[in-house]
């Protein structure tokens, strides 16, 4: 399989000018196979959401390269859709037109549009809640919205930035269970982030580890079981060995996360 | 929950009753002057009086339609500057305490020289209350614009919408609950300016009664023409908050 995505050396400083700079990303090399489902598990703070910025064409004065399909990306790219950390529904509109907003921005008719999006709806789970408004739904039906939203657009590529994060650890392996679904449906590329080892195995065909600042790629580990796979994959014991071996090489990186940043708030 | 908290319309008018009749009883009982306060009867008697005589419910909607015609105006000129003062941020910086402060001047003691310019017109009543009612529009538009989430513009901006779209769609949205507290506050201050001029210079709606009346030493009939004052505020709040509910069902 071709890779779809290639991030050569990205690197990322924000406040590069100022007293205090942060070096988010340093050297990032990854190669995304089209079809591929990759998960990205690092420490909080090691920069996982401004790669995703970078991929998505979001940050623009970084260093290094994102090519798709050999072609460098600059600026937002049809090709790629992404699914944000923070809470993005639109308030405003109900579930329906959450869904059929990137359609309508690129001018597709009502009927069709609507048509499309209730598709996107339904692979989510979300059938029933059509002219609900995002204050009338859970946070995980939030994300799920989200989650729709992304895949209207129809994007090659999706990144995920820990859609499931503020949710439990049963319904979040429901709606792992879910992405695969629709990933084996949609034949998408897939790139999420996660803190959650557990869902990562799951889910992933490759973990990358990043490490903490500056955010590096620690560790690719592939994750050689069997497709298609569900949630029940947790109890089998190859799975417990990707787990800990996983678990290890976070445990340093986290720690070291957890000191420097007490550190940077004694000195403070 | 009690029948009571899902009736605010008959909780409010309850009160308002239970206020009216406490007053009547003062007025009865000498404890406020009758010259002063007039009995709520006698108010609501005064109605039928002020209608034969000065055409109460026609003025009614001149001072009514005065204040919508200033409050458009200060939409299409105070959303667009605050929108202006948002994008440039120096200017934006610049001039919200130069605002802040203007919004706090009486600019109705101004009437004079709009009357220079405007003469004894409805131009002139337009303009006065167009001054008040742009400015909190402006600098609750320009809040608004720099409150929306940053992750909702990079909503918008993953998908590749245009400068208009992502104003249109995403922007001015976002900003709507922030801006109609500016038109609230505006559309109050300008609907106050605009009866006082028309007080001032006897011209035009409801103020102009509210002054006959006053030099008539007709009490209840001032009272009267200043409760139609007070409908014309329940008017736009009321239909402010229909707009916004459309705007923003949630
Ligand atoms: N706009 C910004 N300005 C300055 N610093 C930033 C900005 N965005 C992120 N950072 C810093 O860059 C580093 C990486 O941030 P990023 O959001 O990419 O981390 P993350 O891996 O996604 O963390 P989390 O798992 O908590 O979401 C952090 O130390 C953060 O403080
Ligand atoms: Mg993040």
């Amino acid at each position: 399989m071709a890779d779809i995505l290639e991030i050569k050396k990205v690197s990322k400083t924000y406040n590069a000018d100022s007293d205090n700079p942060v070096v988010a990303l340093d050297g990032v090399d990854l190669n995304v196979a089209e079809g591929e489902f990759v998960s990205i598990i690092g420490p909080s703070g090691c920069g996982k959401s401004t790669l995703f910025n970078v991929i998505g064409g979001l940050i623009d004065d970084h260093h290094g390269e994102v090519l798709i399909e050999g072609r460098p990306v600059d600026g937002a790219h049809k090709d790629v859709g992404v699914v944000f950390q923070e809470e993005s529904t639109f308030p405003w509109r109900t579930t329906l037109d959450n869904v059929a907003f990137p359609l309508e921005i690129e001018g597709v008719g009502k009927e069709e549009r609507d048509a499309l999006a209730r598709k996107f709806i339904k692979l989510v789970g979300l059938d029933g809640f059509e002219n609900h408004f995002p204050a009338q739904l859970s946070g995980g039906m939030k994300q799920r919205t989200a989650v729709a939203r992304t895949l209207a657009y129809e994007p090659r590529i999706m990144l995920l930035d820990e859609p499931f994060g503020a949710l439990d650890e049963q319904t979040r392996m429901l709606l792992g269970d879910k992405m695969l679904e629709i990933w084996s449906a949609l034949n998408q590329t897939m790139l999420l982030i996660t803190h959650n080892i557990t869902e990562a195995v799951q889910l992933s065909d490759r973990v990358v580890v990043m490490s903490y600042r500056p955010g590096t790629i620690k560790e690719i580990i592939n994750i050689e079981l069997p497709r298609p796979r569900s949630s029940e994959v947790i109890s089998t014991p190859e799975f417990g060995t990707y787990v800990g071996k996983l678990w290890t090489l976070l445990r340093e990186e986290a720690s070291r996360g957890m000191e420097e940043a007490e550190a940077e708030i004694a000195a403070t | 929950m009690s029948k009571l908290h899902k009736m605010p319309i008959v909780v409010g008018l309850i009160g308002l009753l239970a206020c009216a009749l406490i007053l009547e009883y003062s007025v009865d009982a000498g404890w406020v002057m009758q010259l002063v306060v007039p009995r709520p009867s006698d108010t609501i008697l005064a109605f039928p009086e002020v209608q034969a005589d000065m055409d109460l419910f026609g003025n009614f909607f001149v001072t009514l339609a005065m204040t919508a015609a200033a409050t458009l105006l200060a939409l299409i000129i105070g959303v667009p500057f605050g929108y202006f003062l948002y994008r440039n941020t120096r200017y934006g910086v610049a001039y919200e305490g130069w605002l802040a402060a203007a919004f706090a001047a009486p600019t109705v003691l101004l009437y004079p020289l709009f009357l220079v310019i405007f003469g004894r017109s409805h131009a002139t009543l337009i303009a006065m209350g167009f001054i008040p009612g742009a400015i909190p529009i402006i600098i609750q538009t320009r809040q608004g614009l720099l409150g929306v989430s940053k992750t909702l513009l990079n909503v918008g901006r993953s998908f590749n919408v245009s400068e208009r779209d992502m104003f249109w769609k995403i922007q001015l949205p976002s900003a709507v609950p922030t801006i109609f507290t500016g038109i609230r506050i505006g559309v109050m201050y300008t609907l106050v300016n605009i009866v006082a001029i028309e007080y001032l210079i006897d011209f035009g709606g409801l103020g102009r009664i509210v002054s006959e009346m006053y030099f008539r030493f007709d009490t209840p009939g001032t009272y009267a023409s200043i409760i139609a004052v007070v409908f014309v505020s329940v008017f736009f709040y009321w239909g402010f908050g229909r707009v916004e509910k459309w705007l923003r069902p949630v």
